[in-house]
């Protein structure tokens, strides 16, 4: 029955998304649309700016917008984090200031669209702090990355003029006309399932057996409708969607679901329908739906079949592996949302992906390494933007035709950007971890003077591992057991969230400008094909072989150990 | 320094609209439904009893267990065990656990104990066990209380939760309102 239950999630999820691509890619070329009547509310925040939101914008303009708005939300988000002490109001529980290297960690993360969280929620972050940066974030920086995809559409489309549109539009567009409206659907759906709304502090329960007991309450449900959405996955409380609060039962699990890759399958249609190119988009959902199934398949066996080292104890696991899990969800749909959350660069869980079985944990990570099996909201369909470069490129040498893609010739320059971008992640992965373990490793007593891995042997290798995937992918969860709110762990995953985050938006968006630069070649009988199942195959096969090629020897030593060891 | 002031003006109205509207809004449709927006709380004569989806630790023989906690089911500092499939320290803690469950439950045996018994759930609040889970405490609580266990096996089955629609989703025992309703039959 849960086999089913995860066919119908993804079935629903995609019908939802291709009506919202086609509303998305109707709102950038700008015709009319449902949500039209919010027009005067963006036109109050470009008067108060005194932003012309009809000026057209260069690709450099574009990029420098993205990055100075980007600059000024993360100087306030650290000077947020730092002052919740003076916080005049929204903090009745009297929550401390984060020191420095946390709140530079906690303000990239955020800001990135990663919500890698080293603090916990109930007891790190103010009312003041969940509202003003971290709900606000979590709008701004998935509406980035949906509208630096807006100016690759531009870029990319054959009457291009060099001009990607107004980056605040899109951005501000973005939130207002796509978040939005489906976050206060969310939020209300929530919010009557009985996630709280309030901003009352933690209220004292005597329990039947006379405990006195805190219970941090809040304003919840707007601020996980968004997270779920944005592919931020940032949670209210420490343990994410697992709280009972955040996710009350297995309908607002699959409500949080649907929404974590709504938008990034629907972004898919959006870049078919404003292209017209519905075979090419196609050709993509194909690719990435199959790379979604690799993931998903393995780790829904391997968590219902259960954790082969409580075999010893004869304990009936008939329900699956059950740590770290909650019963009203079940390992099934445990396994369904770790899957779409690593492989959309999301980062929410509803279980804790630390306990996962070792294969599935192998998969959780692979998701993240791979990054484009559908990906974070906007930035997912970019990373496969710079695969497709790639791809063109390798079967243009293989049958000897010029790579071109989308009309436009793929040259040295073209090529050399996306390779950067494409080793740029696992540089930053492999670097990462290689620094985090030799540090381990040449401390005479690390699990005195670092402490951070609770768990020994090859996991605790897994969880250096996944911390770094997770920064560089802009993820955000974590094998959450690794003692993370160090200055080494705050300041190195806070750099590589920033080079994860705006390198690999910077340089497929220079290679979209040089595109709108070159003269459109119409289509002739030398022309690569991009749409077929063959090209859908090579583009397959490159994610497939540089990855796991990349990544095969880090993960054998972590998660493909451990699940050996069992034997 | 013309563009940065545009892109902080901008940034100030998106943080006003964003991080305060929005959830304003959000919080002014929760007033129409003052129980869910408040958590679904469970009052008796004034008193707050607990959270409908919020576990409470239960230790004692009289009263249905729930799940371990990797946190004693503290809800204002909730989390889970991180313990790795393979670590040693968990599989002490399960064999513990067993051990501990198998004593306060004699004629029960291992292969009958399901595994969220004896493994802690990822928020340290789950609220549910499994039916099964429940059935195999009833011998205890019958006896420890001195209540038929027929009345106990009604109980529970009352306090079932089948899946939504019947199949979306899990059979659960909501530990916290069986042991309530326990407590009030005496």
């Amino acid at each position: 029955m849960d086999t089913f239950n995860i066919i119908l999630l993804f079935i629903v999820t995609v019908a939802l998304a291709i009506p919202l691509g086609k509303y998305i890619a109707k709102m950038f070329a700008g015709e009319k649309t449902l949500f039209d009547f919010l027009a005067p509310i963006e036109n109050f925040f470009f008067r108060i700016a005194g932003i012309d939101a009809k000026r057209e914008m260069n690709w450099k303009q574009s990029l420098k917008a993205l990055l100075l708005i980007n600059a000024i939300w993360f100087v306030w988000a650290m000077i947020a984090l730092m002052t919740q002490t003076w916080h005049p109001f929204w903090n009745p529980d009297g929550i401390a200031s984060m020191e420095p290297t946390q709140a530079f960690n906690t303000a990239v993360s955020f800001m990135t669209n990663t919500n890698l969280q080293h603090y916990s929620g109930e007891t790190g972050a103010s009312y003041f702090s969940q509202l003003f940066v971290m709900t606000f974030l979590q709008f701004v920086s998935a509406g980035t990355g949906i509208a630096a995809l807006a100016a690759l559409f531009r870029a990319l489309s054959a009457k291009s003029t060099g001009n990607l549109g107004n980056f605040y539009s899109d951005m501000v567009k973005s939130c207002t006309r796509i978040l939005l409206p489906i976050s206060v659907v969310i939020a209300i759906f929530l919010m009557v399932n009985g996630t709280p709304a309030t901003f009352q502090g933690a209220s004292e329960v005597i329990t039947s057996q006379g405990d006195t007991v805190h219970v941090a309450v809040g304003p919840v449900a707007p601020l996980v409708s968004i997270k779920q959405l944005g592919t931020n996955g940032g949670g209210y409380f420490g343990p994410n969607s697992t709280h009972p609060f955040e996710n009350p039962n297995y309908l607002t699990n699959a409500v949080e679901t649907i929404a974590i890759i709504l938008i990034p399958i629907a972004m898919i249609f959006a870049f078919g329908y404003y292209l017209k190119k519905k075979k090419l988009a196609r050709m993509i959902f194909a690719v990435m739906t199959a790379g979604y199934l690799a993931l998903l398949i393995p780790t829904v066996i391997s968590e219902k079949s259960g954790n082969g080292a409580l075999e010893q104890f004869a304990v009936d696991q008939s329900q699956g592996s059950m740590e770290g899990k909650e019963v009203r969800f079940g390992a099934a749909a445990s396994a369904m949302w770790g899957v779409s959350t690593t492989a959309t660069s999301n980062g929410s869980v509803n279980a804790m992906h630390d306990s996962f079985t070792a294969i599935s944990g192998t998969f959780l990570m692979l998701g993240m390494q791979l990054n484009a099996f559908f990906g974070g909201v906007g930035v997912g369909l970019i990373n496969m933007f710079v695969f497709i470069i790639m791809a063109v490129f390798i079967s243009g040498l293989m049958v000897g035709r010029t790579p071109e893609f989308l009309g436009k010739k793929i040259e040295a320059k073209e090529v050399k950007i996306a390779v950067v971008v494409a080793l740029l992640h696992p540089l930053l992965i492999l670097a990462g971890t290689a620094i985090a373990s030799h540090t381990w490793a040449s401390n005479s007593d690390p699990g005195a003077n670092l402490g951070w891995l609770p768990n020994p042997g090859f996991h605790g290798f897994s969880e250096m591992l996944y911390e770094f995937t997770s920064s560089s992918a802009n993820n955000g969860s974590g094998f959450e057991g690794l003692g993370d709110n160090t200055p080494f762990w705050n300041i190195l995953c806070g750099i590589v969230m920033l080079m994860g985050r705006f390198i690999p938006i910077v340089g497929p968006i220079a290679i979209g400008g040089a595109f709108a630069a070159k003269r459109h070649i119409p289509e002739s009988a030398g022309t690569l094909h991009t749409d077929t199942p063959t090209f859908g195959l090579v583009l397959f096969g490159t994610i497939v072989i540089l990855g796991a090629l990349l990544f095969f020897p880090a993960l054998a030593l972590g998660p493909i150990a451990e699940a050996l060891s069992i034997f | 320094m013309k563009e940065f002031s545009k892109a902080l003006r901008l940034t100030i109205v998106l943080i006003i609209f964003f991080g305060a509207m929005y959830p304003l809004f959000i919080w002014g449709i929760g007033r129409l439904m003052p129980e869910q927006a408040a958590g679904l709380p469970i009052v008796k004569d004034g008193k707050l009893l607990g959270y409908e989806n919020i576990g409470q630790s239960f230790t004692d023989d009289k009263y249905f267990w729930g799940r371990p906690s990797a946190v004693g089911y503290n809800a204002a500092s909730t989390g889970g065990s991180n313990q790795g499939p393979t670590n040693p320290a968990h599989l002490e803690l399960v064999k513990a656990r067993l051990d501990s469950f198998l004593v306060h439950n004699p004629g029960v045996t291992a292969a009958q104990v399901p595994s969220e018994l004896v493994t802690a759930s990822g928020g340290g609040l789950d609220p549910h066990i499994s039916p099964q889970s429940a059935e195999i405490q009833i011998a205890r609580v019958a006896t420890t209380r001195g209540i038929a266990e027929d009345k106990l096996n009604a109980l529970v089955a009352s306090h079932t939760e089948e899946p939504h629609f019947g199949f979306f989703g899990t059979s659960r025992v909501n530990v916290l309102k069986l042991n309530l309703a326990l407590d009030e039959l005496q």
